[in-house]
């Protein structure tokens, strides 16, 4: 394990300036992924710019009635939040059906965010992995792949990325802020997670050295019905093979409005986008929702042994979808 | 010695409840493990292992890492003290304990050099900075059973590896019904809480080792050998271990290097594991292949018994994992075969793993015997009362005592099996479908010679000198119990000394003979000094010490078929629309003789039934065709039953103490998993209709077999009432 060095930064400004364009420097928020991999020596940075204790654990509801979520926010203090639970209750539920509890409440939402796949050839440095090293390979294709993405993956990498909280701010379209030497930016989820290309070690938008200080979720009234289910192989503390989040306003048996996100499945959280617009106007039944994911999967690529990830999701989607349904017809009797 | 009774007299102190005697300093951090005791001067190790799985290491570059800040040395095979050429370790020709003797990189994870520095993250630094250079050769680690590399071995480490009764074709053709099915367990691994640890120092002219060994005897007579040092002067000692499970007494990698390091470097050299390199460092349970082929009469009687395996083996050595030793003294058939045969291959060399051979072993044949309940239209427990053996099916040799089918009854009776629909895959609830298994449990009932010492001292108290190992389980203070009991003492006057090759020879814990072995020998020890004492001899300063040696009086033994046994019962939920199997319940009835502590007893079979629970659902070691390496190598990757999998698991006994032994004890180190995942595999087929004869019963393999009756994966389900009440509530 290389031995770095270690500043806590006092502010945003700092933090930004500390790391400053050094290709060597990390930002540490609750470490759960990052020491992680500086043991195995997938990362060997020389410094590490904590920034866990930086003022930026607050969560406000923003005046148009949505919900501003700082970068230092713990895992656990966002699931247990009363707005998240009240207005986003998908998030809740998928921040709290990932790691455990330990976990955390050390992880932060930035962290979350930039957590890196558990793919094991990424994470075991004797392997080829495009991601880890550019244009070494990608071991997976061939070798171990049975939780590995069945949809935008490419011929040089086919992983997924793990963050449950992801997939449920992917339903939500949440906003993703960061600060730069140069100033502040921000970034949709949906364009924040880059196409995996041949280029699978460029993972986000972020700029260089750019600090995630927090994302906004836009005020969305469906998410008050929404769920998130995840199938894992075992009963907690394992990541996904497949999840979904969904949210579904429902009136008289017609879809009015539908979020629906995949987890586990693809090299950032899926939105499934071609299912929202193929059930929005139409029938909530459950023959309309298995089309609808059937429409989502069809451009489904499955390896050689990830296949049931296809019917996993397709039957998640008819599951959540059916249960949204009975809560919301039977709240508006 | 006498076969005392020691079954009917005492205080008492064997059977009661007891928390550890050490758990105080356990959970206060003041038990210190190997790899926390301190030493002035100490140095800490780090070992290269090998990225390749097959070929030569060229070259060695260590002149950059010896200028590393606080590098002390650099071991390879090139410059590392030379080893006893063939050793032969406790258990035969150990090449594995042959460490940096030659350029052979025989798999993946092999040590190829030993860093030494200043600080354990200095070690590590200047180990992974270390270039290690190889000619690469074409490697195998495929394993299947029709592999052309595949042999039937002369013997297995739990007795014959063929065994053979009456003509099986004959039987077979003359069977009204037959079950022939194939059944795979993976690669599974014993990676203990404590990661394996060592220190060693020279002190006087004696080798001193801190490790943390499952029996410190075996390690310091093999580290003699190993080193051709005399044996009396190289003392081990292990005074708390946090698990071994049958990775723990051999010379390894950690032990072997801290002595060769200290060896060159003169000061006190410590190694311990990192998990990752517990994967590939200390052995694991070999993947398995089986067939099992049953002939019956249309009552269930079995006419044909055949149980054939196949495991894999490193090139260095042969290790079977006899997975077809556990049937042979469960069920009588007129012909009866079972054989077992392995597979070398370019990976790391498998060992004793909970249960060897048993645990895979159990998983095959129980499923089987499931099957032909089915096609019998038998209930599972009574088909297995209808081929319960009278004299040991393979031997001839009459039981000690046999308590299967009583287990059963009982366990029937408590879980309510005489309510079950035997009929697949119709009982719903919700998005789950429910179904209950059972499964046969034995093990061998086994003891080894022993040596022991027992002090009454002068101030009223005793002191049992005994080269026990307390792996977690609570040897230590079942002793303590013992030796009150056969004393007639409280056991707060009872001290008990283990853990030190210096207090002689004794059997190691394993095999389930730990517990057994030890009391045989204490037993013997204080029967004679409970004579002495009898004469009415004041008790000079220095006490009054009697020595036992069981080696004679088990020598002594007549020949029976010793057995411990027990049935599993299980109720699981599967969703064959996700593949997600919950267990929801689990009982195990042992017989197992006399139970000397209840409260750790009871935590050894639970624990046992959970990890069995694990092996059904969860634990697979993937190894990567490409690269010869696993794929998941980490407690990350590596999967093992979490607390949420775990449901209400009840453990408890019936039976009477061993005949045959002096305290009564049979064993309970390993019964608990045997069976185990059989009952729950047993419990999927009758929740679904579907047979999942390879583990673990992962959620794609539950999607990908669908399910029978009811409406198969991928189906829509008709809209339910939905929401958290049919949910997963263990989220």
């Amino acid at each position: 394990m290389r031995e770095f060095g270690y500043q806590r930064a006092e502010d945003v400004a700092g933090a930004v300036a500390l790391l400053g364009a050094d290709p060597e420097a990390r930002y540490l928020g609750g470490g759960t992924n990052l020491v992680d991999l500086m043991k195995t020596g997938v990362e060997r940075p020389a410094l590490l710019v904590d920034v866990r204790e930086l003022p930026l654990d607050g969560i406000e509801v923003t005046a148009d009635g949505g919900l501003r979520v700082g970068a230092t926010v713990t895992n656990s203090d966002l699931a247990a939040h009363p707005e998240v639970r009240r207005r986003y209750p998908a998030l809740t539920q998928a921040v709290l059906a990932a790691a455990s509890g330990q976990l955390r409440n050390m992880a932060t939402v930035g962290g979350n965010l930039l957590q890196r796949t558990r793919c094991g050839y990424f994470t075991d440095p004797a392997r080829p992995c495009n991601k880890r090293v550019p244009g070494s390979g990608c071991a997976a294709r061939d070798g171990e792949h049975h939780n590995h993405a069945i949809l935008g993956a490419s011929d040089h990498c086919v992983a997924t990325h793990p963050s449950d909280m992801a997939v449920a701010l992917a339903a939500f379209d949440a906003v993703i802020a960061y600060e730069t030497v140069d100033g502040p930016g921000e970034t949709p989820l949906a364009d924040f997670y880059l196409p995996v290309g041949d280029t699978p070690h460029r993972e986000t938008a972020l700029p260089p050295g750019a600090l995630i200080t927090g994302l906004t979720l836009p005020p969305a009234p469906v998410a008050a019905h929404s769920r998130y289910r995840k199938v894992r192989e075992r009963a907690s503390y394992a990541f996904a093979i497949g999840s979904i989040a969904a949210a579904l306003d429902v009136r008289d048996g017609v879809v009015r409005e539908v979020r629906l996100a995949y987890g586990a499945v693809a090299s950032r959280p899926w939105r499934a986008r071609a299912a929202e617009r193929a059930l929005t106007g139409g029938p909530a039944t459950a023959t309309a929702f298995a089309a609808a994911a059937d429409a989502e999967l069809a451009a489904a690529e499955p390896l050689s042994d990830n296949g049931y990830k296809v019917p996993l999701l397709r039957n998640l989607t008819v599951a959540l979808l059916s249960e949204l349904t009975e809560a919301t017809e039977g709240a508006a009797r | 010695m006498t076969t005392a009774t020691g079954t009917t007299r005492g205080t008492g102190a064997v059977g009661a409840a007891r928390t550890r005697l050490e758990g105080l300093a356990k959970v206060t951090g003041e038990a210190r493990y190997s790899g926390e005791v301190p030493y002035a001067e100490l140095a800490h190790g780090w070992i290269v292992l090998s990225t390749v799985a097959r070929g030569r290491v060229r070259a060695i570059d260590d002149g950059p890492v010896l200028k590393m800040p606080g590098v002390l040395a650099v071991l390879h095979h090139g410059n590392a003290p030379r080893l006893k050429e063939g050793f032969v370790g406790s258990f035969g020709p150990d090449p594995v304990a042959e460490i940096l003797q030659r350029d052979r990189v025989p798999h993946i994870g092999w040590p190829v050099a030993f860093v030494v520095a200043e600080t354990s993250e200095q070690a590590r630094e200047a180990a992974e900075a270390l270039v290690v250079e190889y000619d690469t050769e074409p490697h195998d680690v495929d394993f299947h059973a029709d592999h052309p590399a595949r042999y039937t071995p002369e013997a297995s480490p739990m007795g014959p590896a063929v065994t053979a009764k009456g003509d099986l074709d004959t039987e077979l053709a003359a069977s009204a019904v037959l079950v022939d099915e194939r059944y795979s367990t993976p690669e599974q691994h014993h990676n203990a809480m404590e990661p394996h640890a060592a220190m060693a120092r020279w002190d006087n002219g004696r080798l001193e080792i801190v490790d943390s060994s499952q029996g410190t005897f075996a390690t310091a007579n093999d580290i003699a050998a190993l080193f051709q040092l005399d044996p009396a002067s190289v003392r081990v000692r292990s005074e708390h271990i946090g698990g071994g499970f049958g990775s723990k007494a051999l010379a390894r990698a950690h032990n072997v290097l801290a002595v060769m390091a200290t060896t060159v470097i003169g000061r006190p050299v410590r190694v311990v594991l990192t998990r990752r390199q517990m994967f590939s460092l200390i052995g694991y349970r070999s993947p398995t292949t089986q067939r099992v082929r049953l002939g019956a009469e249309a009552d269930g009687r079995l006419r044909a018994f055949d149980h054939d395996g196949v495991s894999l083996t490193s090139t260095l050595t042969e290790f079977v994992e006899a997975s077809t030793g556990f049937g042979r003294a469960l069920y009588d058939a007129d012909a009866h075969h079972t054989a077992n045969h392995v597979v070398p291959l370019d990976v790391p060399t498998p060992t004793f793993m909970r249960a060897p051979g048993e645990a895979p072993g159990s998983f095959a044949l129980e499923s089987a015997l499931d099957e032909l309940a089915e096609k019998c239209g038998l209930d599972p427990i009574e088909l297995r009362a209808r081929n319960e053996p009278t004299v040991g099916p393979v031997t001839g040799l009459p039981f000690e005592d046999n308590d299967l089918i009583a287990c059963f009854r009982e366990g029937a009776r408590r879980f309510g099996w005489a309510d079950r629909d035997a009929r697949p895959g119709v009982r719903r609830e919700g998005r789950w479908l429910i179904g209950t298994g059972t499964a046969a449990a034995t093990f061998p009932a086994g003891a080894a010679p022993s040596t022991a010492a027992v002090t009454a001292e002068a101030d009223d108290t005793f002191t049992v000198r005994i080269n026990a190992a307390d792996v977690g389980t609570g040897a230590r203070t079942a002793l303590a119990q013992v030796a009150a009991d056969a004393l007639d003492v409280p056991t707060e006057r009872v001290r008990v000394r283990i853990g030190d090759s210096d207090l002689g020879q004794a059997w190691l814990s394993g095999g389930s003979m730990g517990t057994r072995s030890w009391s045989w020998a204490v037993m013997a020890a204080i029967t004679e000094l409970r004579e002495r004492l009898a004469l009415g001899a004041d008790i000079p300063p220095e006490g009054i010490t009697v020595r036992s040696d069981t080696t004679e009086a088990i020598g002594a033994q007549s020949e029976r078929e010793r057995h411990s046994y027990g049935a599993q019962f299980a109720e699981v939920a599967v969703d064959v629309s996700t593949g997600e199997v919950r267990v929801r319940r689990m009982l195990g009835i042992f017989a197992a003789g006399r139970i000397v502590n209840p409260l750790t007893a009871r935590s050894q079979l639970t624990g046992g039934m959970i990890w069995g629970l694990s092996m059904a659902l969860h634990e697979e070691a993937i190894r990567d065709r490409a690269s010869g390496a696993l794929a998941n190598g980490d407690l990350a990757g590596y999967h093992f039953a979490a607390n949420a999998d775990v449901p209400a698991v009840e453990a408890d006994w019936i039976g009477e103490p061993a005949p045959d032994d002096p305290v009564g004890i049979k064993g309970i180190g390993e019964i608990g998993i045997v069976g185990a995942a059989a009952a729950i595999a047993n419990a999927v087929w009758h929740a679904t209709g579907v047979r999942h004869r390879h583990l673990p019963i992962r959620p794609d393999r539950v999607l990908g077999a669908g399910a029978g009756p009811e409406p198969a994966a991928g189906a829509v389900p008709e809209l339910r009432a939905g929401g958290a009440a049919e949910g997963d509530t263990r989220a």
